[in-house]
């Protein structure tokens, strides 16, 4: 069925306390979400603001509500998301909003820091390089979390972030997997600690909603589930 | 917001979830209801046999029927969650989620046509 020509376009203004405006929006081939969102910033309303940046699926930053769902809007098409006609873009939710579809992610990555996120070196410059097998089982447990390109779809889709804000949630956790599979890593046990207190890997109910909506097909829930299994073991071993 | 923070839970095991939760709440309400009668009935046997004329109401066995799935449905749910938190990864856990509710609801059936 050919498209229609125009469509309505819904997009949220101002902070928390703000308000859906509508825009009609012609159709174009191949058109993305953020197309249409840069579209109505470029024709219509120079003070919408939105963030994005590679337009290609790497950053991470285009992230947005779309009919309800969190996506990234720079590899979505708008014909896949247009019901009747219509479509609504918000922010992400579980974030603070800035400003129209700009949320506030410092406490995403302040929980990415939580998590202990970073690498922590165990030697020096003087030390030879350490040589990772493609087949080590740590390196394929890691495959594929360390693909997230960090935009937060999953944090937005998660229940247990929006019911107990001491969650780490799915991003930051899955961050944490890829990290306790290295064995170059000098701080696994500081780590698994910071892992398994409050609103650690354990807060998980495992709704798999990370999973279901994360753009690049990982699951968070997995990394997740391999953290409780690992904290387990170093409970049961005396070490936490 | 409105529309903007539900459609996740449309998801198969976002339900699970619930399922597992609202069934334990329920378990939780419901059981010291179960014991009280119990306790109740084997006070005496008059009591006794007053409570067994009780539990021939329909009521009283639709209530039980109910509680039979609710054990199911929260023993099997917590099981999965078990395995899932312990064995190594495996897909497949809408599969077993469907599985544990057609299960419970087995058997709460093969409890109602037994006491019927
Ligand atoms: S599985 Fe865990 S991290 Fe993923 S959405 Fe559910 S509660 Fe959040
Ligand atoms: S796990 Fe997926 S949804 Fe979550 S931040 Fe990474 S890429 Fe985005
Ligand atoms: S703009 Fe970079 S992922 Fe969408």
């Amino acid at each position: 069925m050919a498209m229609a020509m125009a469509i309505e376009v819904s997009i949220w203004r101002g902070r928390a306390n703000g308000r859906y405006q509508t825009f009609t929006v012609p159709l174009d081939q191949s058109q993305t979400v953020l197309d249409v969102v840069t579209w109505v910033q470029r024709k219509l309303d120079p003070t919408l603001a939105y963030r994005f940046a590679c337009r290609v699926g790497m950053c991470g930053s285009c992230a947005m509500t779309v009919n309800g769902r969190p996506r990234w809007t720079c590899r979505t098409h708008i014909s896949k998301v247009v019901e009747a006609g219509r479509v609504e873009i918000g922010p992400l939710a579980n974030m603070p909003i800035i400003k129209d579809l700009v949320c506030d992610m410092a406490e995403f990555f302040a929980k990415w820091q939580r998590a202990k996120g970073a690498f922590a070196p165990g030697k020096s410059r003087h030390d030879p390089i350490e040589r990772i097998s493609p087949a080590a089982a740590e390196r394929v447990a890691a495959d594929a979390a360390i693909e997230c390109i960090n935009c937060a779809v999953c944090y937005a889709a998660c229940d247990t972030v929006r019911w107990n804000e001491n969650y780490l949630g799915p991003a930051a956790l899955n961050r944490a997997w890829t990290l306790v599979n290295d064995v170059r890593d000098a701080g696994q046990r500081e780590r698994l600690a910071a892992l398994a207190a409050d609103g650690g890997c354990h807060a998980c109910h495992s709704h798999h909603s990370c999973q279901e909506h994360c753009p690049k097909a990982l699951s968070p829930v997995r990394s997740i589930a391999g953290l409780k299994r690992r904290s387990l073991e170093a409970y049961v071993r005396g070490e936490l | 917001m409105k529309s903007h923070t539900t459609a996740h839970r449309k998801s198969g095991l976002w339900i699970a979830a619930m399922v597992h939760r609202l069934s334990g709440l329920a378990l939780a309400c419901f059981l010291p209801l179960h014991f009280l009668a119990l306790g109740l009935a084997i006070d005496g046997e008059a009591q006794l046999d007053r409570f067994l004329a009780w539990t021939a109401n329909p009521w009283v066995k639709l209530a039980e029927t109910t509680l039979v799935f609710l054990l199911t449905v929260h023993l099997l749910g917590g099981v999965r969650v078990l395995l899932l938190e312990t064995l190594p990864w495996r897909e497949g856990h809408k599969q077993l989620a469907t599985a544990a509710v057609a299960a419970a609801a087995l058997a709460a059936i093969a409890f109602l046509v037994r006491a019927a």
